[in-house]
C-alpha cells in the first residue's frame, strides 16, 4: 500500500476529494462577501446570518409549505436576496456615505438580532433535514465511498461561483457594475440607476450566502448559530484571497479547503485553527491578499 | 463595677458569646439556603442537562417544600457556554458575592475541572450531575464535590466489554480533543486490550466539529470493526449522522456509542440508532417508581428525562434532606453527612458515595430498540443487564485520587 508521509494513499486522495468539496463551499460564501465589499465595499457580517437564513428558509419551507429541495433551491436564495435588498435600501443605504465601520457594525448587529431571535424560536440544537432522495448513497469511487450529495455540492458551488465570475468580468451588466461603484456620478450622468443596481448586488451576494445554505441544510445541522461558526472562517478566506478579487475568493477558498483538508489527515486538533495561521503569513507577507489589488 | 459583678458580667457575656457561637454554626448561613446551577444552556451539551435539568432541580426544591427548617431555598442559574473560563469566574462570583451553599450541574469536563477548583478554594461544596471524565474522583478529585450520576469508566466498561464479547475486537477511537475526551480514550482503551481486543488507530477531533466526513473517512480506511465514539452530546449525533451518509455500517463497521443520553436517540431516530448498544445510569421505564417521576417531569418540561436529569433531582433531594437533618448548611459537614447516608431512590439503587467523592450506584447495560420492537415516541431502550454498584465504578485500589492516598 503506497504511503504519503504515513497516511495510505487511499485515505489520502478520499481527504483531499473531502476538502475540494468543502473548498467550493469556501469559495461559494467568500465570493459573495468578496463581491458585496469588493463592488459596494460594505463589510457584510450578517453574511454568515444570510447563510443560516438560506438553511432555515429550506427546513421551514419544507416543514410548514411542503416546499421539496430543489424548488428550495430556487426559492430560498431568491426569498432572502429579496431581503437583503429590503436590508440594503431600508438601512444600508443611509450609512453608505460613512466610514466602513458603520456598515460592519451595522451588519453585525443584524446579524446578532436574527441569530439572537431564532435561539429564541427554536434552540440551538440543530436539526436535521433528509437528504433528497436521488441524491441518497453514493459511489464507490475506488479509494472512497463518496456520498452523491456532497458530488452534487462540488458541482453545485463550482458551477454557481463560475457563473457569477462570468457575469461580473465578461458581460455588460458585470461592467455598468463595476464602473458604476468606481465612479457613480459618472455613471449616472450615464442614465444608469446606480443606486438600483446596488440594491440588486447586495440582493445577489445574499442569495449567493443563501444558496450556500441551502446545499448545507442536509449536510450539517440547521441551527441559527451555524452561520456564526463558519462566517469567521470565511472572512480570513476573503483576506487571504484579496477583499476586492473575485476570482481570487473562488480559488483560495478552493485552495483553503484542500488545506483544512490535509491539516485533517496529519494533525486534525489544529484543523480548526490552521486557515488563521495561513491569514496570518499572508498578512505579514501580503498584506493586499494574494489576488489583492488594492492595499 | 466591682470585682465580683465584673467577673460575673464577663462570664455571663462569655457564655452567652459561645451559646450564640454554637447555635450559630447549627443554623442555616444567611438564612437562606442558596443552589447555583451551572450548566451549558445553549450549545453542544445543552439537551442532556440543561434547561430541563433546572426543571428538575426546582421540582427537588419543590417536592421537599420550598425551604429547610423555615429557611427558603433561593435557585439561581447560569449559561456556562462550556467555557472554563466562563464557568470559573461565574462560581466566583457566587462565592464572593451570593454566598452560595451548593453549585449543582455541572456538565462539560473542561468546565466542571476549573469550576471544583474554585469551589475548593472557598471549601464549598459541588455535586457533578452532567461531567462524563471519571477523571473528577481521579486526578480532579476534592474534597467539595461528589460526582454523581455516571463517568466514563463504567460507560466503557459496560458496552466496550460486551460489544469485544460479541466479536468486535478491532477498535478505531474517534475522540473530541478536550479533557473529558482523553479520559474516555484512555479507559476505553483499557477495558478493549484486557479484554483481548486491540486498538488499530484513531483521531482526535476539534471540540465541538459540525463536520464528521474527514474522521469518518479515516475510521473507514483503518479497516476497524469498530468505531468508537469518545465525544457526546452533538459531536455524537453528528458522527453517527455524517457515519450514515457514508455508508459506515452497510459497509460492515459498527458504531460504539459511548456517551449516549436518550435525547440523542430520540433526535436521531430508531432507523439511524437500532441496536446501538450502551450503558446508562438510569432509564424512565425501567421500573414503576422511575415510570411515575418521569412522567411528572414530562408534564412539565414535554420531553422525557434522561440520566441526568433524575441524577439532579435525586442529588438535590439528598442534600436537602442532609442539610435539614443536621441543621447547617456547612459544605464540610453537610458533605461528611451525606456519605452517611446510602442513596436509595428512583434513581439510584444501592448507591452509596464513596470516600473520592464517587457517587456508586447501579448502572444497565441496554440496547436501542428497533423502529418495530417500539410502541411509543420515547419506548427506546431495553435494558439488557444490570451492573451492580461495587463492580460498576473505578475501583478504589486503582485510585489516583489525593483523598485516598
Amino acid at each position: 500500500m503506497t504511503m504519503i508521509f504515513g497516511v495510505p494513499l487511499a485515505v489520502f486522495m478520499g481527504q483531499l476529494l473531502l476538502g475540494l468539496i468543502n473548498g467550493a463551499f469556501y469559495a461559494l460564501l467568500s465570493l459573495g462577501l468578496a463581491v458585496i465589499f469588493g463592488l459596494l465595499k460594505i463589510v457584510n457580517f450578517a453574511h454568515g446570518a444570510m447563510y443560516m437564513l438560506g438553511a432555515f428558509a429550506t427546513l421551514l419551507g419544507m416543514r410548514y409549505l411542503g416546499i421539496n429541495y430543489w424548488a428550495a433551491l430556487l426559492l430560498a436564495p431568491l426569498v432572502v436576496g429579496l431581503f437583503g435588498m429590503l436590508i440594503e435600501r431600508v438601512l444600508l443605504r443611509r450609512i453608505g456615505h460613512l466610514d466602513h465601520l458603520y456598515g460592519l457594525l451595522l451588519t453585525f448587529g443584524l446579524a446578532l438580532i436574527f441569530e439572537g431571535s431564532l435561539v429564541n424560536i427554536f434552540g440551538v440544537s440543530g436539526a436535521r433535514y433528509p437528504t433528497p432522495e436521488v441524491l441518497q448513497g453514493g459511489y464507490q469511487t475506488g479509494f472512497m465511498f463518496l456520498p452523491k450529495y456532497r458530488a452534487w455540492v462540488l458541482i453545485a458551488a463550482l458551477g454557481v461561483c463560475l457563473f457569477t465570475w462570468f457575469m461580473i468580468e465578461r458581460t455588460r451588466l458585470g461592467a455598468y457594475l463595476r464602473a458604476g461603484t468606481e465612479n457613480p456620478a459618472l455613471m449616472q450622468a450615464f442614465g444608469v440607476n446606480v443606486p438600483l443596481l446596488i440594491t440588486l448586488t447586495y440582493g445577489f451576494g445574499v442569495a449567493l450566502a443563501a444558496f450556500a445554505g441551502v446545499l448545507a441544510a442536509p449536510l450539517y445541522p440547521v441551527s441559527p448559530t451555524m452561520g456564526s461558526n463558519l462566517l469567521i472562517v470565511v472572512f480570513a478566506v476573503v483576506v487571504i484571497g484579496g477583499m476586492g478579487s473575485i476570482l481570487g475568493a473562488i480559488v483560495t477558498g478552493l485552495t483553503m479547503g484542500l488545506i483544512e483538508g490535509l491539516t485533517k489527515v496529519y494533525y486534525p486538533e489544529a484543523a480548526n485553527t490552521v486557515i488563521f495561521l495561513v491569514m496570518i503569513l499572508v498578512l505579514l507577507l501580503r498584506p493586499a491578499g494574494l489576488f489583492g489589488k488594492e492595499a | 463595677m466591682t470585682f465580683i459583678k465584673k467577673t460575673l458580667a464577663s462570664s455571663i457575656a462569655i457564655a452567652a458569646a459561645m451559646a450564640m457561637a454554637t447555635s450559630a454554626q447549627a443554623e442555616i448561613s444567611d438564612g437562606e439556603v442558596r443552589i447555583g446551577y451551572l450548566a451549558d444552556m445553549s450549545g453542544t451539551y445543552r439537551d442532556l442537562a440543561g434547561p430541563g435539568g433546572l426543571e428538575a432541580l426546582r421540582m427537588a426544591v419543590e417536592d421537599f417544600g420550598g425551604s429547610v427548617n423555615g429557611a427558603a431555598i433561593e435557585i439561581f442559574s447560569a449559561d456556562d457556554r462550556n467555557s472554563a473560563d466562563v464557568g470559573a469566574s461565574t462560581v466566583r462570583e457566587w462565592y464572593d458575592t451570593r454566598n452560595v451553599d451548593l453549585v449543582a450541574g455541572l456538565v462539560a469536563t473542561s468546565v466542571v475541572v476549573a469550576a471544583t477548583r474554585v469551589i475548593e478554594e472557598n471549601n464549598g461544596l459541588g455535586i457533578v450531575s452532567g461531567a462524563a471524565a471519571s477523571a473528577m474522583t481521579n486526578e480532579y478529585c476534592t474534597a467539595n464535590h461528589i460526582h454523581w450520576v455516571y463517568d466514563t469508566y463504567p460507560l466503557a466498561n459496560g458496552t466496550a466489554r460486551a460489544v469485544v464479547e460479541q466479536g468486535g475486537d478491532s477498535w478505531f477511537m474517534l475522540t473530541a480533543d478536550y479533557a473529558f475526551g482523553h479520559s474516555l480514550e484512555a479507559d476505553l482503551t483499557k477495558v478493549v486490550e484486557e479484554n483481548g481486543g486491540e486498538v488499530v488507530g484513531g483521531v482526535r477531533h476539534p471540540f465541538p466539529t459540525d463536520d464528521f466526513s474527514s474522521f469518518i473517512l479515516q475510521a473507514q480506511g483503518s479497516g476497524a470493526k469498530i468505531i468508537g465514539l469518545a465525544n457526546a452530546g452533538a459531536d455524537t449525533v453528528n458522527a453517527i449522522n455524517t457515519a450514515s451518509q457514508f455508508g459506515v455500517v452497510e459497509a460492515g463497521q459498527q458504531l460504539a456509542g459511548l456517551v449516549v443520553f436518550l435525547n440523542d436517540v430520540h433526535a436521531m431516530g430508531l432507523d439511524a440508532t437500532q441496536g446501538l448498544l450502551l450503558t446508562t445510569g438510569w432509564y424512565w421505564d425501567m421500573d414503576d417508581e422511575s415510570r411515575e417521576w418521569a412522567e411528572r417531569y414530562y408534564e412539565r418540561v414535554g420531553t422525557m428525562p434522561g440520566m441526568v436529569h433524575a441524577g439532579i433531582y435525586s442529588s438535590t433531594m439528598h442534600y436537602l434532606n442532609t442539610v435539614e437533618e443536621l441543621g447547617s448548611d456547612d459544605p464540610v459537614e453537610v458533605r461528611a453527612a451525606m456519605a452517611k447516608k446510602p442513596v436509595n431512590d428512583f434513581f439510584s439503587r444501592n448507591g452509596y458515595i464513596r470516600e473520592d467523592g464517587r457517587m456508586v450506584h447501579d448502572m444497565y447495560l441496554a440496547r436501542v430498540k428497533s423502529p418495530e420492537e417500539s410502541t411509543g415516541e420515547w419506548d427506546l431502550y431495553e435494558i439488557l443487564t444490570t451492573i451492580p454498584a461495587d463492580e460498576a465504578f473505578r475501583p478504589l485500589s486503582e485510585s489516583q485520587c489525593k483523598l485516598i492516598n
